[in-house]
C-alpha cells in the first residue's frame, strides 16, 4: 500500500493517491492532499467545496452527484475545475478524503 | 487523460515482434497505461475470494499460493468437464485468422496477442499440453506450453485487455465465443487471486448494497428526489416515483450510474418523463438498484450471486414483470445466462405493455423487457406526443452498445426511437454498427483511468467512425444504450473527435415528450438552450442552467 507523507503527516493512499481510511481525514490532511493536486493554498472557495463534500459523504456514504455539488455550492463545473484542476471527482473528492467511485462511472 | 498525443498513439506498428510468441515476458513498468490495478484486499475479503493481499503487477513476486499451478490445472479440468462449449472452443479453432484484425485492441495497438485467435492460444496452449495426447507427447511441437509464472502474468495482461465485446465471434466461421474464453481465463485467474479492482470493488459493493457505487437506500432516495427537482425546474412537472412499493405492475431496474453520473442522469430523467407521460404503474427498488453485473467479468458463480437480487426483489414486491433500462452487459446476463443460473422466473408474467397490449413473447422466459423495445412499441402504436424539433440542436448518430446488439439483437428499436424523436439522425459506416459495432474500449471492467492508453487505443476504431460522421454530417451527439458507454465514450471522443457529446437514447425521448401541463421548454434536460428559443430564456431556465 503506498504511503503519502507531507511534513509530519503520513497516510495510506491507493495508487491514485486517494485516502484508504477516510475517517482519518482532517483539515491538515486536506491541505497536504491539496498539494498533490497542484493546489498550494486552500481558499474559502476551496473549503466551501471540500466542506460540502465532507458533510455529504458523512451523511450519505458516497460522493454527491456533480450536478448536486454545483447546485449546492453555487459553483458551475468550470469554476470547480478552476479550483481543482483534476475536476470534482478526481481532485476535489481526493482532497476531501472521499473514496474513488467505481463501476460504470 | 493519456500523456501521449493522438499523433503518437497513431504510430501503430503491425509487424509482429521477432521473439517467439510462446516465450512471454511482459514489462509492466514500461507498459503503464495499458493495464488495471489489482483488487484491493478488502474487496476480496468481503466476497470470500481467495488470496487477498497487497501486490502490484510491477512486483517480481505476485504472492501466489505455493500450489498455484495445481489450482489452475484443476480449475481448467473442472471447467472442461462442466462446459462442453469450452472443450469445443479449445479443440475446434483451425487458426484461420478471420478474427485476427476484427479486435479493436489489435487495430489500436498492433500487438499480435490482441488478435482474438492468439489471445485464445494463450489458454489453448496450456490446454494442449495438459489435456491432449499429442500435446502431452509432443509439447511445443504440438503447440503446447508449460504453465509458468511468466505465462500467468501474460494471462493477467491480455485477459484483462479484452472487453468481452464479441465482435470477433461474429466473424468466426465456427462461432467460437471468444468472450467465453476470456471469461474462463478470468475465472482461473480469480482462483489464485489475480483480479482487478475496477471489477472487484463494484462486485463487492453490489453484493453489499445492491449497486456498484455502494449507494445505500437513503442516498438512493435522495438522488432520485434531486433528479425529480431538476426535472420540475425544466418542465414544470413534479414527478414522485415510488421506491420499494409492493404491488406495482412493473419493477424498473437501471444501471446505477444513471442516477449518479453525467450524462446518465439525463437518460434517467427521460425514463421518468416517459413513465409519467403514459401513467405506468411502476416502482424503483433501492435493493435491485443496479442492472449491471460485474460478475460477468469475474465468474459464473458471481454472475449468479449478483443477478439473483433482481428476481428476489421482483418476487418480494409482487410485481408482474421487470422493465430494464439502458444498461449494456446486464442484457447479456439476462438474455443468455439468467434462465439457467437463477431461472425459471415462473412467479412473474410474460411482459405485456399496459398501454398498447403488446405481449413481449421474446421475454417469455426471463420476464424482463428492454426499455427500447417498450418505447419503440409505444411509438409504433402512436401513444406518445412528441416534438422532435426540441432535439434540433443535436445532430445524432447511434453507437450500438456491444451487448444489447450482439447478445440480444436490439438493433432496430433504438433507431426507430431516434428517427422519431429527432430530425437529424445519421448512421456511421456499415462495418462499424449493428452486429459489427466497435467496442467503446472500456467494457468488462477496463474503464478505469490507469488503463487510459489502452482504452484510447481500443476505442480508436469507434472514434474513427464517429469522426467520419462528425466531418461529413456535422454530428455532435453520440447516443448509446449502455452506462459503461456513457462513462467511457466522453473521454474517448474528447481525445479523438472533440466537439461531440455523448448521451443515452431516452434523454432525447425526454427532450421530445410533450407532457400535459408542462411549462414552455426553453432548455433541454441538460439545461442547454433549445434552438429558436435561445434568445428569450425564461427565468426558470436560467435557474436550471447552473452547470
Amino acid at each position: 500500500m503506498p504511503t503519502f507523507t507531507y511534513g509530519d503527516l503520513s497516510i495510506e493512499v491507493d495508487e491514485d493517491g486517494f485516502m484508504q481510511e477516510p475517517e482519518q481525514w482532517n483539515e491538515e490532511v486536506a491541505k497536504a492532499l491539496a498539494t498533490t493536486e497542484g493546489v498550494d493554498e486552500l481558499t474559502d472557495e476551496h473549503w466551501k467545496v471540500v466542506n460540502y463534500l465532507r458533510e455529504y459523504y458523512l451523511q450519505f456514504g458516497v460522493a454527491p452527484m456533480i450536478r448536486k455539488l454545483c447546485k449546492e455550492t453555487g459553483f458551475n463545473l468550470k469554476k470547480i475545475y478552476e479550483l481543482f484542476p483534476s475536476g470534482p471527482a478526481k481532485g476535489a473528492c481526493k482532497v476531501a478524503g472521499l473514496p474513488k467511485p467505481t463501476g460504470c462511472v | 487523460m493519456a500523456e501521449k498525443s493522438p499523433q503518437e498513439l497513431l504510430q501503430i506498428d503491425y509487424r509482429p515482434p521477432r521473439r517467439d510468441w510462446m516465450d512471454p515476458s511482459i514489462d509492466f513498468e514500461a507498459r503503464r497505461g495499458t493495464w488495471s490495478y489489482p483488487a484491493a484486499p478488502k474487496n476480496l475479503e468481503y466476497l470470500g475470494f481467495p488470496n487477498p493481499r497487497e501486490w502490484s503487477p510491477t512486483d517480481e513476486d505476485w504472492k501466489l499460493p505455493d500450489n498455484w499451478q495445481e489450482i489452475i490445472h484443476q480449475g481448467l479440468k473442472d471447467r472442461l468437464e462442466r462446459f462442453r462449449s469450452l472443450k469445443v472452443f479449445m479443440d475446434i479453432c483451425v487458426r484461420c485468422g478471420a478474427c485476427a484484425d476484427k479486435c479493436h485492441f489489435f487495430i489500436g495497438s498492433g500487438d499480435p496477442k490482441n488478435m482474438p485467435v492468439l489471445r485464445a492460444e494463450l489458454l489453448r496452449s496450456i490446454y494442449r499440453r495438459d489435456f491432449t495426447t499429442t500435446g502431452k507427447i509432443l509439447g511445443r511441437l504440438a503447440g503446447g506450453r508449460e504453465l509458468t509464472a511468466e505465462v500467468l502474468k501474460e494471462w493477467y495482461y491480455y485477459f484483462y485487455q479484452c472487453t468481452e465485446c464479441r465482435r470477433c465471434s461474429v466473424f468466426c466461421p465456427y462461432g467460437i465465443d471468444t468472450a467465453e474464453i476470456t471469461m474462463i481465463a478470468r475465472e482461473l485467474l480469480n482462483l489464485v487471486g489475480l483480479n482487478i479492482n475496477w471489477v472487484m470493488e463494484p462486485v463487492a459493493n453490489c453484493d453489499r448494497t445492491g449497486n456498484h457505487l455502494g449507494i445505500q437506500p437513503h442516498t438512493f432516495k435522495d438522488n432520485i428526489e434531486f433528479l425529480c427537482d431538476e426535472l420540475a425546474d425544466i418542465t414544470g412537472i413534479k414527478i414522485s416515483p415510488s421506491i420499494n412499493r409492493k404491488g406495482a405492475e412493473v419493477l424498473f431496474i437501471v444501471p446505477s450510474a444513471d442516477y449518479f453520473a453525467d450524462p446518465g442522469i439525463f437518460t434517467f430523467m427521460g425514463y421518468l418523463l416517459l413513465f409519467e407521460h403514459i401513467g405506468l404503474d411502476y416502482t424503483l427498488s433501492a435493493y435491485a438498484s443496479e442492472g449491471g453485473n460485474f460478475g460477468l467479468f469475474t465468474s459464473h458463480e458471481t454472475i449468479k450471486r449478483l443477478n439473483y437480487k433482481m428476481y428476489a426483489e421482483a418476487k418480494r414486491l409482487g410485481v408482474r414483470w421487470i422493465l430494464g433500462g439502458e444498461c449494456g452487459h446486464m442484457w447479456r446476463v439476462v438474455h443468455q445466462y439468467m434462465d439457467t443460473l437463477n431461472g425459471p422466473a415462473d412467479f412473474l408474467e410474460v411482459p405485456r405493455s399496459p398501454v398498447t397490449g403488446t405481449v413481449f413473447e421474446n421475454a417469455a422466459s426471463t420476464k424482463m423487457t428492454h426499455i427500447c423495445e417498450f418505447t419503440a412499441d409505444l411509438i409504433a402504436n402512436g401513444k406518445l406526443r412528441l416534438d422532435p424539433s426540441r432535439n434540433d440542436h443535436r445532430r445524432v448518430t447511434f453507437h450500438d452498445s456491444c451487448n444489447p446488439a450482439r447478445a440480444m439483437g436490439i438493433l432496430e428499436e433504438p433507431r426507430h426511437i431516434l428517427r422519431t424523436v429527432c430530425n437529424n439522425f445519421f448512421e456511421m459506416p456499415d462495418n462499424t454498427i449493428r452486429e459489427q459495432t466497435f467496442c467503446c474500449g472500456g467494457g468488462a471492467g477496463l474503464g478505469n483511468d490507469e488503463n487510459m492508453e489502452m482504452r484510447l487505443r481500443g476505442g480508436l476504431p469507434r472514434a474513427n467512425a464517429v469522426k467520419f460522421v462528425h466531418e461529413r454530417h456535422g454530428v455532435n451527439l453520440l447516443t448509446c444504450i449502455c452506462a459503461i458507454d456513457r462513462a467511457t465514450l466522453p473521454p474517448l471522443v474528447e481525445y479523438w473527435v472533440p466537439g461531440v457529446e455523448v448521451s443515452g437514447v431516452h434523454e432525447l425521448v425526454g427532450n421530445a415528450l410533450v407532457m400535459d401541463g408542462e411549462t414552455r421548454r426553453t432548455t433541454d434536460l441538460r439545461g442547454e438552450p433549445l434552438e429558436g428559443v435561445a434568445d428569450e430564456p425564461s427565468p426558470e431556465a436560467e435557474e436550471a442552467s447552473h452547470v
